[in-house]
């Protein structure tokens, strides 16, 4: 492992020690009636892994944000490049996908149950709009940023055009258009999350949301202890490739 | 002897922006030219014509006797100014990018790689990244590129622009080795004059914008020259004669207003 | 009107028609969606009755209040992080996973701290678009010219009339990027507290006309939200845009 991935490693750690040890501070403030200690929840989070029930619930929520993702991910690429490729059309629209990005799209969700019923296809649908916008617009900058010189270069090297997107494009756009499936991936795992909350009989935010309504604290910090942790690692580790897409990618 | 590279009459205009032209040359097979003129005459533009990566407004450019009409001729290599090596690939995968569409033997298409790299003196970065190596190692890496599908015609526009003077002068010999060694025509974009002078067997020097040209200087020196001719006598005759015809004409470029080239 | 911008109305007018076409003739049955056109009309109708206004100007209010906090606790944690790097370096890795974390899930604690009141909802507001605020304006403070900062220190100014003077309004259109964010996840936080908590509020009052198939109000209540976040968004960028083009930046 090399300098920098070390000095990231060990401040992701003195992050964690750091959190850790204001959890267990504001424990001892707030007490039993809000909170649980770090260790009681994991050993909650422990026995909540031993049931049948939780894993079903986490298969539902995988199935919908693993579609939702697939789905955020291709239409967002396909309309970034798209975009990307040529300027009328990202003149034209990338000024819309801006404005729907700053939309609290939690304001669209009714319109959302309406149109697809109580089912996984609403929670996929949350899913996907929340994500689809960054991957969007993150691969359109990156497709216009490839350095022109890149472009000649294929051109004169008698590349189809095709031959282009694929070996030039592509390549050189990669380390920004990630950054922006990274994002995506974030953002449409909130948007699912967010869609069993308020939409569905089953999944990890319907649990959430169940153990609010019933005051079940212990079922509450141990779910958002699991989200976090998932999420967390989820993001480090992309967050990790893209550093290293980046720095392969950079000037020295 | 037919020219081997042939321009009639051509013009470029970008709608109503007269940016070349017109311009008569011939270049003939195997020979060094230099093109030289003030900044925003055309010369890239010229290159570019060359090149096919654009089409003359007027005019015929002409490529082994064939016309090129805005594709790339096959046996054309071209080295930019900015550095365009991929930072994704290694240095060998860079100077292989070339070679995919040739379709040759494994074996063939290695031979050259190897031949590109030592020609180069890059063999010990074979498997570096661009993003390690230097300024000018990175625009080595860009002239292997073009060397290793051993093209007839090398285009090169400003390649040594970004580097330092002491460097540009050693490229400049390699840049001639490479043409010994391969017989390729070579047709150099420069500004400076001196590299001009060094490098090349003619010297086309542009008018400012619309560039066309307005002397041809042939400088004599023999095929196995290298960068110790500039203690010759007769280069800073040549470099007094280009600068003649240039003085004013960069000055009228310098009162206009416009793009650069 | 530059042709893209004619094209891009005109894209819009034509969808807008689309769905009024489709509304009308039953393609989309009325019990999922209005046509446009009565959208409009039920929205001019609302406004006027003054029935939801209490509820409206509690939503605006409470998102409006999330704003401002996250704006300003923002900038300054982000002044202070600027100033103390080994402490920004640890907190990376949590502004870059932040927006994964499912914040909702706090909600319950911070009614516990804080009451039944509105204050839990405006904490959960701030929460969201705080990081936003920070990683923004830490971008913009690290691109203040250096030599600006020689500058301020030759005319002996003092930290507060640098920051003031010099840095803040070098950082600006940055600040701005992240001032946009924050009123969408004002709005987030405010409207999907008012989903789940049922306490009054343009989300509750969404959230009962959905359950009640009373499309007449809660299609307007929507519209009403997108269009007062994407004016407030609009008015932000126009701000932004006029000042990176005074400095030749676009």
């Amino acid at each position: 492992m090399n300098g920098s991935a070390r000095r990231s490693l060990k401040s992701a750690a003195q992050l964690v020690l750091l959190l850790l040890v204001s959890w267990q501070v504001l424990y001892w403030c707030v007490g039993e009636v809000a909170l649980r200690s770090p260790l009681e929840t994991v050993q909650y989070t422990g026995k909540l892994m031993g049931t049948e029930a939780f894993w079903g619930h986490l298969a539902e929520t995988a199935k919908a944000f693993g579609v939702a993702l697939v789905l955020a991910g291709g239409m967002g690429l396909a309309i970034g490049f798209l975009l990307g490729l040529n300027r009328f059309a990202s003149e034209m629209l990338e000024p819309l996908l801006i404005a729907f990005y700053s939309i609290p799209k939690i304001t669209l969700y009714p319109i959302l149950l309406l149109m697809f019923g109580l089912g996984i296809s609403a929670k996929i649908a949350f899913g996907a709009i929340h994500g689809v916008i960054p991957v969007a617009l993150f691969t359109i900058t990156a497709v216009h940023n490839v350095r022109p010189v890149f472009l000649k270069t294929g051109r004169v090297m008698g590349l189809t055009p095709f031959e282009v997107i694929r070996q030039v494009v592509l390549p050189a756009a990669l380390p920004e258009i990630f950054a922006g499936l990274r994002i995506g991936f974030s953002l449409t795992l909130i948007g699912t999350l967010l869609g069993e909350m308020f939409a569905s009989q089953r999944g990890v935010g319907f649990l959430l949301m169940n153990a609010i309504g019933l005051h079940n604290i212990d079922l509450i910090m141990a779910l958002t202890f699991l989200l976090t942790v998932f999420a967390g690692v989820a993001s480090g580790l992309l967050l990790y490739v893209n550093r290293h897409l980046q720095e392969r990618g950079s000037r020295a | 002897m037919t020219a081997q590279v042939a321009l009639k009459g051509v013009d470029k205009q970008f709608g109503s922006f007269h940016a070349l032209g017109p311009i008569d040359l011939e270049l003939q097979q195997g020979e060094f030219f230099a093109v030289v003129g003030p900044s925003g005459c055309g010369k890239s533009t010229l290159l570019e014509l060359v090149a096919g990566l654009s089409v003359a407004t007027r005019g015929q450019v002409t490529f082994e006797g064939r016309a090129i009409e805005g594709r790339i001729p096959d046996g054309v290599g071209v080295v930019f100014q900015e550095d365009a090596s991929f930072p994704w690939l290694s240095v060998t995968d860079n100077i292989g990018f070339g070679l995919r569409r040739m379709k040759l033997a494994p074996a063939e298409r290695q031979r050259r790689i190897d031949w590109a790299l030592e020609l180069m003196g890059l063999t010990e970065f074979a498997r570096s990244f661009p993003a390690q190596l230097s300024g000018g190692m990175r625009q080595r890496v860009c002239i292997a590129r073009t060397l290793v599908t051993e093209p007839r015609l090398i285009l090169l526009d400003e390649p040594f622009g970004a580097l330092d003077q002491q460097t540009r002068l050693l490229m400049g010999d390699e840049v001639l080795n490479l043409w010994r060694k391969t017989g390729a025509t070579v047709l150099l974009i420069t500004h400076a004059l001196d590299e001009a002078a060094m490098l090349a067997d003619r010297i086309g020097v542009m008018s400012a914008r619309p560039g066309r040209l307005i002397d041809i200087v042939e400088t004599g020196w023999s095929r196995d020259r290298d960068s110790q001719i500039v203690q010759e006598d007769s280069f800073g005759q040549i470099t007094a004669r280009l600068w003649r015809s240039l003085r004013a004409e960069s000055m009228k470029s310098m009162a206009k207003p416009g793009k650069a080239a | 009107m530059k042709l893209t911008t004619l094209a891009r109305v005109l894209l819009l007018v034509g969808l807008v028609a689309l769905l009024e076409l489709l509304c009308l003739t039953g393609v989309i049955d009325h019990i999922t969606m209005q046509p446009p056109h009565r959208m409009a009309l039920d929205l001019v109708r609302l406004l006027a009755s003054g029935a939801l206004n209490g509820a409206i100007a509690k939503t605006l209010g409470n998102a409006a209040a999330a704003f401002l906090l996250s704006l300003a606790i923002g900038v300054a944690a982000a002044v202070l992080l600027h100033r103390f790097r080994a402490v920004r370096e640890m907190l990376d890795p949590l502004f870059a996973t932040y927006y994964a974390i499912p914040i909702f899930a706090f909600y319950p604690l911070l009614i516990i701290l804080f009451g039944l009141g509105d204050a839990p909802q405006i904490f959960i507001g701030a929460m969201l678009g705080i990081v936003a605020v920070i990683v923004n304006t830490l971008i913009g403070l690290d691109r203040v010219p250096t030599v600006l900062m020689k500058t301020a220190l030759i005319n002996r100014m003092g930290p507060i009339e640098t920051a003031w003077r010099v840095t803040l309004p070098s950082a600006a259109p940055y600040i701005l990027t992240g001032a946009k964010l924050a009123v969408a996840y004002a709005f987030i936080g405010i409207i999907g507290a008012e989903f789940i908590m049922s306490r009054g509020g343009m989300g509750y009052e969404i959230s009962y006309a959905y359950t009640n198939f009373d499309n007449a109000t809660m299609y307007p209540l929507i519209i009403l939200i997108l269009v007062v976040s994407t004016a407030v968004n609009t008015l932000l960028a126009r701000w932004e845009k006029r000042i990176m083009t005074r400095r030749g930046l676009q």
